[in-house]
């Protein structure tokens, strides 16, 4: 009696077999691999991966159930297979020339590559193969408990069949991320299973025909007394499951990992197009046999979904049962990693990354671990992807929504099929056409199909359909009635699906790069080089110059290739396409059009594609003309602004300059003219002779006052223009603060003023130029003898130091300076007009400004002191400005 | 003789320069030394010539010349303008006033006098000098 225990040990030991055969295919496929590896019956059996427990141990209980319906589960892939085996040729021709790594990639690459439509394949692609992972589960789960009923709990026998699984998937499945995906450790280890379940398969058989019924002959005696026979077949649902089989076959995503992704050799599907559909009809001889034998032999009410292995069991063949149980078991394993992979892949590439990258910010492509987050977010997937399947059996588990869901999935995939051969074989066909069919497509099947499937709807819908419209009944949508829900939900999803397409594509106009894809994908055949990938090489050069004239202008595209030909030693316009040059070229163009048209446009002719060239030249011309439009048009505009702007600005500059210049010679003249005119008056009063000697003394006096101030004035002027020229040189030394400021007082003469040291600031040393600072001491100090109005002036001179910094101010008890006039007094020639001259030129506080902005320091009028108040502020290590 | 001039100028050394050639050809000079209140001087002083800077403080000569032209007492009074600044302008813009004579400094003191009495006598000065 085989118990539990030994069932479970050995399930473990095929696991570990399993593991070993991934282990040593890995690893020799890494050391540049053996034949059998990259053969096409590897191949061939790989693709078995479409038999999975549900064919394993249903198609015997779809037998016992409907008679021959069972067989459009195979009619459909053989039908594939044999007639339209250049639709698969093309699918992988395209996804190894496009590096394409799921059909959720296939579907966004054609359409523009849209992550949209990822999106939302792969979403279908969950939705439809989650029930299916979970059916797998059950199956093993279920098969477990035939053996040995005492078993246990069927729930943790599912639970430790899908963290085996996940393990293994993630550890075979993850192990190499390189371009091309493919996974050889997995692929050997299916092949593997599917061997394994053939024979299991076929070793039940032939001891059901030979070993229980006795011979052919007895055996189909058998079939025609069963009920088995009397079944009537249904032609619609016959129709309807070989087209839906054949849609699955291309659409699901284990399948289109193992038949598209993980190819090795195009020519291996020329022996797949024969051998595959062979297998399928060795898996299925002995179906009927089994299910008929097994309705005679067992008690009635025996489930006929466990035939295969409860039929040997009742029959005391216990290795036999064994070995069924094994085939169930690798039935149900192959589909679960496969799917895992492709499922993981699709979700990880397409949802988990573009979230991490946008939440990463535009640094995350540049840190360089993308690779660390790429195989850990996979990993993720897998463990999710088995977690959801483990999740949906335990909700659904054993009931007939999980048996019947199968096809019901079957029917999701097939939403695909329209965007899919719509992509591949019209050129017409837009994304908003594909995003608009799928999802009418998915709507559809999903309100008369899947919702219905797992009962969610009330009966009143089902019924009356919503709100009582009886055309939208989900079972019998436009009145359409008495027809299986299958057949119902097929007909009307696709039908909807492809006329939301086929419509939406006609009325919506493909972008730029949706127009190379297509023609990448509907011309896959005409680009030469059997999906060896990217040859770079026989470029045609005038093709790409007639491609660069339109982007880049002709002029500069001629002078690119001239320089380029010129390099490369020739004379002329048409440089070798080098891959420098084409390199060089493509990142001209990115200038232009960006980084991957100007890629996809000059591999699409650096690839000798004749047909593409006409489409690349048109989108070339649509973005070159609105290109050349719009710069032309801006530069155009900036240059008048720049223009307008630079002689609005020279204007007022001119203009200001002359207001300047006529004032400041308005300004001396008046400042010279003045002392002169006393000057020549009094001369001729003297040369006239004659006069008294008191006025004699008197008047040459005035004459020699008037020329000194003229001398002053004159010094003054020069002075200034030094300064403001910038041509003074400064002379800086350690001068002590105290001492400056005794000499500024004596030689300024105080006159009729009384000047105050207030205390604070003593043995505050400078590094400056000490004769331009005491000049600056000195006229603010004659200003207060000359404009301080008070009774007795005063003027008292305080120094204080505020961190490097030190600040003398000169306060005087007059009436100050007019607030209105305070920003005038630093301006040449400013002297107040409210003070009556005592002899000033209006210079001194000018000139006080330049000194301090030579010396890097300041000069301000400090308003609110009580009488006029200069600060002159310094820093103690100060930079001076001496050129 | 008793004729008389009133003197607005602001420049203490030209002051008594002009003061001293004009007295001692016997005149009587009067004397103002800003803008402001020069109109009322000239009314309260009335005198046969006036001499009127243009550079004055508070208000400029112009603004006075401009207001002795205006105000209708006596149109004909003559005036006598003096500049420092000796721009073409400054001289179209006296004359459209109604200036009598513009005379820019530095000036020799015989033209001075020569002026100040054509301009008393009722006699056109040559041209402005």
């Amino acid at each position: 009696m085989v118990t539990f225990n030994i069932l479970v040990t050995v399930a473990v030991a095929y696991v570990v077999a399993l593991f070993v055969i991934a282990f040593y295919a890995d690893r020799s496929a890494r050391r540049g691999g053996n034949k059998w590896l990259r053969s096409p019956l590897t191949y061939t059996l790989s693709l078995s991966v479409y038999c999975t427990a549900w064919t394993f141990y249903g198609a015997v209980g779809n037998a016992a159930r409907s008679g021959l319906e069972y067989l459009t589960i195979y009619l459909g892939p053989t039908l594939v297979f044999f007639a339209f085996w250049v639709l698969l040729r093309k699918l992988v021709r395209i996804g190894r020339a496009e590096r394409i790594t799921s059909i959720a990639d296939l579907i966004s690459s054609r359409f523009g590559k849209s992550t949209g439509l990822a999106v939302l394949v792969t979403s279908l692609a969950v939705m439809g193969t989650t029930p299916y992972i979970a059916l797998q589960l059950q199956s093993v789960a279920l098969s477990f408990a035939a053996f040995a009923p005492e078993g246990g709990d069927v729930n943790a026998t599912a639970l430790w069949v899908a963290a085996g699984l996940a393990l293994f998937t993630i550890l075979f499945g993850t192990r190499n991320l390189d371009a091309n995906e493919r996974h050889h450790g997995v692929v050997t280890a299916i092949a593997v299973e599917a061997v394994v379940k053939l024979v299991a398969l076929l070793a039940v058989g032939m001891f059901v025909v030979w070993g229980v019924s006795g011979g052919l002959s007895d055996t189909l005696q058998i079939i025609e007394s069963s009920p088995v026979a009397e079944w009537q077949p249904d032609a619609g649902r016959w129709v309807g499951m070989t087209f839906l089989s054949a849609a699955a076959v291309i659409c699901l995503p284990r399948m289109f990992q193992v038949m598209v992704v993980e190819n090795e050799d195009e020519r291996h599907l020329t022996v797949a197009s024969w051998a595959f559909p062979l297998y399928l009809l060795l898996i299925s001889l002995f179906v009927l046999p089994i299910a008929a034998v097994g309705l005679a032999v067992l008690p009635e009410g025996a489930n006929p979904d466990l035939f295969v292995v409860t039929l040997p069991l009742a029959l005391d063949q216990e290795m036999l049962a064994m070995l069924a149980f094994l085939g169930g078991f690798s039935s149900a394993t192959s589909m679960v990693i496969v799917a895992a992979i492709a499922l993981s892949t699709m979700v990880s590439n397409h949802i988990v990354l573009p979230l991490w990258l946008s939440l990463q910010g535009p640094r995350a492509t540049v840190s360089g671990d993308v690779r660390g987050v790429m195989i850990l977010s996979r990993r993720l997937s897998i463990g999710a992807v088995l977690a959801l399947g483990y999740a949906y059996f335990r909700v659904t588990g054993g009931t007939a929504a999980l048996a019947s869901i199968g096809l019901v999935s079957f029917a999701g995939v097939a939403q695909i099929m329209p965007a899919l051969l719509g992509g591949l074989y019209w050129r017409g066909a837009t994304r908003r056409g594909a995003l608009a069919g799928l999802i009418v497509g998915f709507a559809v099947w999903g309100y008369t199909l899947f919702v219905p499937a797992i009962g969610l709807l009330p009966a009143t819908i089902m019924e009356a359909g919503p709100l009582g419209l009886a055309w939208l009944r989900p079972q019998a949508l436009f009145g359409m009635t008495g027809v299986d829900p299958l057949v119902h939900s097929i007909f009307w999803s696709i039908a909807l699906n492809s006329v939301a397409f086929l419509a939406v594509s006609l009325v919506t106009f493909p972008s730029p790069i949706e127009r190379l894809q297509s023609a990448a994908f509907v011309h896959v055949f005409e680009r030469g080089g059997g999906g060896a990938g990217y040859v770079g090489g026989v470029a045609e050069t005038e093709d790409l110059l007639v491609m660069a004239q339109r982007l880049l202008g002709a002029r500069e595209a001629q002078a690119l290739f001239q320089g380029a030909a010129a390099e490369q030693g020739k004379t002329g316009y048409l440089p070798d396409p080098s891959p420098e040059f084409v390199a060089l070229l493509e990142r001209e163009l990115a200038g232009s059009v960006g980084a991957a048209t100007a890629h996809a446009m000059v591999r699409q002719i650096d690839g000798n594609a004749s047909v593409s060239v006409q489409d690349l030249l048109a989108v070339a011309d649509e973005s070159a003309q609105m290109l050349e439009y719009s710069s032309q048009l801006e530069a155009k505009s900036k240059e008048l602004e720049q223009t307008a702007r630079q002689l609005r600005d020279a204007n007022e500059k001119l203009t200001a300059l002359s207001v300047q210049k006529d004032d400041f010679l308005s300004q001396i003249s008046h400042e010279l003219r003045t002392p002169m005119t006393s000057i020549r008056s009094f001369s001729e009063f003297l040369m006239e002779g004659g006069m008294k000697a008191a006025d004699r003394v008197r008047y040459s006096n005035i004459i020699h006052d008037e020329s000194i101030r003229l001398t002053r004035l004159l010094d003054d002027l020069l002075d200034l223009s030094f300064l403001e020229s910038g041509q003074v040189v400064l002379n800086a030394q350690v001068t002590a603060l105290d001492a400056l400021l005794e000499r500024a007082v004596s030689s300024a003469g105080v006159g009729g003023l009384a000047v105050t040291r207030a205390p604070g600031g003593e043995g505050v040393m400078l590094r400056t130029d000490s004769d331009r600072l005491s000049q600056v001491f000195i006229n603010l100090i004659s200003n207060a003898q000359k404009y301080c109005d008070a009774e007795t002036p005063e003027l008292v001179i305080s120094v204080r130091r505020s961190g490097d910094q030190v600040d003398i101010d000169f306060v005087d008890n007059g009436s100050g300076i007019p607030r209105d006039q305070e920003s005038l007094i630093f301006e040449k020639f400013s002297r107040l007009s409210d003070h009556s001259s005592a002899g000033s030129a209006g210079l001194g506080l000018a000139i006080c400004r330049e000194v301090m902005a030579r010396l890097g320091g300041t000069v301000h009028y400090v308003p609110g002191q009580g009488g006029a108040a200069f600060r002159v502020s310094l820093p103690l290590e100060p930079e001076m400005v001496a050129v | 003789m008793g004729r008389s001039v009133l003197l607005i100028e602001d420049e203490p050394n030209i002051i008594e320069a002009i003061s001293f050639l004009l007295e001692r050809d016997g005149w009587t000079v009067r004397l103002h030394t800003e803008g402001e209140g020069a109109v009322e001087a000239v009314a309260a002083a009335s005198p046969d010539v006036v001499v009127l800077d243009v550079m004055l403080p508070g208000r400029s000569g112009f603004d006075i010349l401009k207001e002795l032209r205006q105000g209708a007492a006596r149109p004909d009074l003559p005036v006598l303008m003096l500049t420092a600044r000796g721009q073409t302008k400054d001289r179209e813009l006296a004359h459209s006033y109604g200036v009598s004579c513009f005379m820019t400094k530095p000036f020799s003191n015989a033209q001075m006098l020569q002026t100040v009495r054509d301009l008393a006598e009722g006699r056109a000065p040559p041209a402005d000098p």
